[in-house]
């Protein structure tokens, strides 16, 4: 069940504060169900925190619809019962269960017991490494593995939206590059929308359909990954490369 | 070895082996909220008159039995939502005098309501189950025991819940992220943690007697086993309760003589925090600052 005007997620006025900080002052984006969508920005513009207020993990003041549902005011999770998966800032494994029991954790609410066991095997079949380290503590894998890890477990919920915080973060290049055409392939396989916060802007436009810059909490640009790919202009001031 | 030696190890085992339950309740909570809670004991020992009324009524020991667990678990609950709950954030002191506030609150309600003195608190366990080495009870206290905690890591190691338990536990923020409800998740841990504590009340009672202070001293011990197998590991608390029970029972025969076997608690505690504060098996903690 969509909303009116097809929009998976629809964001407005959206502000969010640490205590007394103000982090995100009014945002407005929305978010067409199967696409990719790069939220970009340096350091402190108010990515993580969007995430983050998507999940009712920080205090927000404005509206938050999903499949034309309010979630603003839910709790984390229920958030993850509607579908929508976050892999955090830090990955957020559980460090000392082993990489299976993660995988298991990731299908937590999911009724249909039965088919979870059938995902698990699909997530090692888009991550063979993890298969060697099923019966391994989460926290002993590699950082690549790591981030494997939580985007397989973030995938077990079966989300219809995945929210992805920095996926490149601490990865060698060819790690990247192979989470990032798995990725690829798994919105488009599986039609999972994704909302990707990345600083590698170069890496995140390459996948994204569309993207939002973020400048000190404020929505500065957006467009078609394309379009802001293609101004020299705004890759200069906002992106940096 | 002589038949003197030998008995006493496996009388040993059998305290041993209800220091080894409660040492396991506390690890539970201290797993959950990173600290002991000092009201454990007297927890149990509130469910273990409870288990006394409904034996006064005439109802059968088993049903009685099961009765009171169900009790203690309900009884774990309810003190987690309402009473832990609302000091869950504040500082670790403030959550330190609740548990000692319910201790002293649990102690005067029982002696209120049952008076101070010592009852007698009769076993299950029939008079089949001797032999050379152990008493009826013994035995059946040490059965017990293990089927206790059979099932605890049978449901921590096999069940969804168990391990969205672990999980919470672990990492709450994590856990909300997969859905899980953290808060649910730490009243059962009280509420679990409470029912063990019930039954190692009701295993107990017919050695010390029931009294209200009956498990100040059993409290002492388990916590020297919960610090002596790592106060986070729950398979070490369960052999320090084991090796508890015996080092107490060989030294207070042969050595020390009984009216220094609490202090033997004491020292125990001592040197494992200046020797080894993690314990034989609990992790070191190591962060990068």
């Amino acid at each position: 069940m969509s909303a009116a005007n097809g929009m998976l997620l629809q964001v407005r006025g959206l502000h969010a504060a640490y205590g007394a900080t103000r982090v995100l002052h009014g945002i407005d984006f929305g978010m067409a169900s199967g696409s990719v969508t790069a939220l970009l920005g340096a350091n402190g513009a108010g990515k993580t925190t969007t995430l983050r207020a998507l999940c009712g993990m920080v205090k927000t003041v404005g509206e938050v619809s999903f499949e034309g549902r309010r979630i603003e005011t839910r709790a984390t999770e229920d958030v993850v019962r509607q579908g929508i998966a976050h892999v955090p800032d830090g990955r957020g494994t559980f460090a000392h269960l082993t990489t299976e029991e993660n995988l298991r954790l990731g299908a937590y609410t999911r009724k249909d017991k039965a088919r979870v066991h059938e995902d698990i095997e699909r997530m090692y079949g888009y991550f063979p490494r993890l298969r060697e380290r099923r019966r391994q503590q989460a926290g002993t894998l590699s950082g690549g593995e790591q981030q494997m890890l939580a985007v397989s477990r973030a995938l077990m919920l079966r989300p219809k939206l995945l929210l992805l915080d920095e996926p490149s973060f601490g990865l060698a290049p060819l790690v990247v590059q192979e989470l990032f055409a798995i990725l690829r392939a798994i919105n488009r396989a599986e039609q999972v929308t994704m909302l990707v916060v990345e600083q590698n802007a170069a890496l995140a436009l390459e996948v994204a359909d569309h993207a939002y810059v973020l400048e000190t909490g404020r929505v500065v640009l957006s467009g078609t990954a394309q379009e802001i790919k293609s101004d020299d202009a705004v890759r200069r001031s906002y992106l940096g490369y | 070895m002589s038949q003197a030696v030998l008995h006493q190890i496996f009388a040993g085992l059998a305290t041993g082996g209800i220091y080894a339950s409660l040492a396991l309740a506390l690890v539970m909570i201290y797993q959950a909220t990173h600290l002991v809670n000092f009201a454990q004991g007297e927890m149990a020992m509130f469910c273990t008159y409870i288990a006394w009324s409904l034996l006064q009524t005439g109802m059968g020991y088993w049903p009685a039995f099961l009765l009171t667990v169900g009790f203690g678990f309900v009884l774990g609950v309810v003190i987690e939502r309402v009473v832990i709950r609302p000091v869950e954030r504040s500082s670790v002191l403030s959550v330190v005098v609740v548990f000692i506030g319910l201790l002293a609150i649990l102690n005067s309600v029982a002696g209120w309501i049952y008076t101070y003195t010592i009852k007698p608190f009769p076993s299950p366990f029939p008079e089949a189950l001797a032999n050379p080495l152990m008493s009826p009870h013994e035995l059946g206290s040490i059965l017990v025991t293990l089927v206790v905690l059979v099932l605890l890591y049978a449901f921590f190691r096999f069940t969804p819940l168990g391990l969205a338990m672990r999980a919470a536990a672990q990492n709450p923020e994590s856990s909300r992220l997969v859905g899980i409800r953290v808060g649910w998740m730490l009243a059962l841990g009280w509420g679990l943690a409470s029912a063990i504590g019930a039954v190692a009340g009701m295993m107990i009672a017919p050695v010390v007697y029931l009294d209200p202070n009956m498990m100040g001293g059993i409290l002492l011990y388990a916590f020297a086993a919960a610090l002596l197998g790592g106060i986070d590991n729950p398979g070490g608390a369960v052999l320090g309760g084991f090796i508890m029970g015996v080092l107490e029972n060989l030294l207070g025969a042969f050595v020390i003589g009984n009216d220094l076997k609490l202090a033997l608690a004491l020292v125990l505690i001592v040197g494992v925090l200046v020797v080894r504060p993690s314990g034989l098996f609990g992790s070191v903690q190591v962060s990068r600052v």
